[in-house]
């Protein structure tokens, strides 16, 4: 265990825990305006890398492949909302949690019925393969990529909801969606906008992973609870919360598994049921 | 009058069954009353106690598991490894509450998941002990402590049945109780019953105990009846079928869920027989009851509490 290990376990985590994030915050951003909480959060990671390796076999191209991917995820994002979702009783969590679930199981058999039971990566993109030396260190360009991205997506997200329209739109609507409706803010048209987003997100994320997690029967399941973890360390609702916790849980995860490999989900889990018994709304919850 | 008739029947009719069917089908009938048992137990919490669960797995399996264990280890006693594994299950289901319960709404539920795939984790990745995702098959069904031997399906059945109608009997007498009645109310409206002095927390907390142990009583006979146990016992997947038993049954009714249960195991068997999509179908079911059937085949609604958390 030379300080090198250590380094490198902590940039692996970093990286793993930015891509945690991308899925986080959308589920957290769902939440937060809708009280909604989305189970096929997971299926849109799977969604959107098979979709994104389709089209990178297709065409050739990473920019394409990442396109497809994302407009596949979001436009099963708006369908759920726009169709499915409005139908249910709002503010009742059980209907919405098992209809969610069906859409996750829906997802992750017809995935399998149409891309096999094979597990699949993504290419890296070459500029990104190459690595980076800081003395007698290397790290990995693609992990050092995705923690830089993972910083732009966060300041991104955070520009949009305190300094933009839509953005102080939406922090009305979260408070009170009643009486942003009643100042002429469009909740309904709000409502989709956000579900695409969250949904764009986690398609990111499914991208971003293709080379280094990749993809495979079964990845729904276990990025949705990843994410479950994240967000009830950091707190529903809160995009910092979702970003603490993503960092959290990435570095809890990489040295769980690097350290104790047969007790790694241990590691996670440990820690959570410590916040939960200190503040079950997580760290950043409200309520 | 009539209901008295009704459970006569059908009492009779389970009681029956075995002379007239074969095997196979049997082994389907024990299957149905075994998730049964499953479902009833999530129901007391979900639809008398409005208390939704994501991870009930979780004490199905861990009984099993402990059974599984003791019974490979040369442990014989049905009465022993009976109450081993509910033991099991009660104090899994006395800790989670405790970090559960202190949430409610979809904290609820993401936090009954996580909890529960914990366990799955362990079962999942401690290959020494649990066998990992291959799972401890040729588990040996109990020799003593029992009334007749449960060697072959039709003397197993009849075990199945017994637990069966005592798990139904238990249940009828609880939330016919006072206790019951004050969970109900609870369900209602938890703050009403927190000024008439009741003591809702612990209302809450006994009624999942009780729900846990009673899911290990399923997951103990689960095993018997595959003489093996996996991961899956513990997955959420398991989980999400209870609630899809109990919500298609109709939640909040004692007989609901166990036909939700024989409708969703029935299914099972036809489609599986006739493709290998059954995840697709039993998706398609999730969306078709929540958007269509939300009280369910016996139309009770499953009404949250009237006042919402402050």
């Amino acid at each position: 265990m030379t300080a090198t290990f250590w380094v490198i376990q902590l940039l692996n985590g970093l990286s793993f825990g930015m891509l945690l994030f991308l899925l986080a915050a959308g589920l957290s951003l769902i939440f937060g305006l809708m009280r909604i909480l989305n189970l096929a959060h997971g299926s849109y990671y799977l969604l959107g890398a098979y979709v994104a390796l389709w089209a990178v076999e297709w065409s050739g191209s990473l920019a394409v492949a990442m396109l497809a991917g994302i407009s596949a995820v979001v436009a099963l994002g708006v369908v759920m909302e726009r169709v499915f979702l409005r139908r249910l009783p709002r503010h009742e969590e059980l209907p919405q949690a098992l209809l969610t679930f069906g859409f996750l199981l829906i997802v992750g058999d017809v995935a399998l019925w149409i891309w096999g039971g094979t597990p699949q990566s993504l290419p890296t993109p070459p500029a990104l393969a190459t690595s980076l030396r800081v003395g007698p260190l290397v790290f990995p360009g693609y992990r050092v990529f995705l923690i830089l991205l993972g910083a732009a997506v966060g300041v991104t997200l955070w520009f949009l909801q305190e300094r933009t329209r839509i953005g102080a739109m939406l922090r009305a609507a979260i408070d009170d969606a009643e009486i942003a409706e009643s100042t002429g803010i469009n909740v309904s048209r709000l409502s989709t906008l956000v579900f695409a987003l969250g949904a764009a997100l986690a398609a990111l994320g499914g991208i971003m992973a293709g080379p280094i997690i990749g993809v495979h029967p079964g990845v729904d399941f276990e990025i949705l609870l990843l994410a479950f973890v994240v967000v009830i360390i950091g707190g529903l609702g809160s995009l910092k919360g979702a970003l603490v916790g993503g960092l959290l849980v990435g570095c809890l995860d990489n040295f769980g598994k690097a350290l104790f490999p047969e007790l790694a989900l241990f590691t996670i889990f440990a820690p959570m049921a410590l916040i939960l018994a200190i503040r079950p709304t997580g760290l950043f919850g409200t309520r | 009058m009539i209901r008295a008739l009704g459970t006569t029947v059908g009492a009779l009719a389970l009681g029956l069954l075995p002379l007239a069917l074969r095997s196979y089908q049997l082994g389907l009938l024990t299957k149905m009353l075994i998730l049964a048992i499953f479902a009833m137990s999530l129901n007391l919490i979900l639809g008398y106690g409005g208390l939704p669960s994501m991870g009930h797995a979780a004490y199905f399996g861990i009984a099993g598991y402990t059974v599984a264990l003791l019974a490979r280890g040369g442990l014989t006693h049905f009465g022993l490894e009976l109450g081993a594994g509910i033991i099991a299950a009660a104090l899994t289901a006395a800790l989670f509450g405790l970090l559960a319960l202190r949430t409610q709404g979809a904290y609820l539920l993401m936090i009954t998941l996580a909890l529960a795939q914990v366990l799955w984790g362990i079962a999942f990745g401690w290959r020494s002990v649990t066998g990992g995702d291959d799972g401890l098959p040729g588990i040996p069904r109990p020799v003593t402590g029992l009334l007749w031997s449960v060697g072959d399906g039709v003397r197993f059945y009849y075990l199945v049945l017994v637990v069966f109608a005592v798990a139904m009997a238990l249940l009828w007498l609880v939330v016919r109780s006072p206790f019951g009645r004050a969970l109900v109310g609870i369900r209602e409206s938890e703050r009403r019953m927190e000024v008439l002095g009741y003591n809702t927390w612990a209302h809450k907390y006994v009624a999942f105990v009780i729900a846990g142990a009673l899911a290990g009583v399923a997951g103990i006979l689960f095993v018997y009846d595959n003489r093996f146990v996996s991961p899956a016992y513990l997955s959420v997947v398991l989980s999400a079928t209870g609630l899809i038993m109990v919500i298609l049954g109709g939640a909040g009714t004692l007989l609901g869920p166990a036909l939700g249960a024989a409708a969703i195991v029935f299914l099972e068997n036809i489609i599986s027989a006739q493709t290998q999509r059954w995840p697709l179908v039993l998706g398609l079911i999730y969306v078709v009851v929540t958007l269509f059937a939300p009280a369910g085949l016996l139309g009770l609604r499953w009404r949250r509490r009237a006042t919402r958390p402050s």
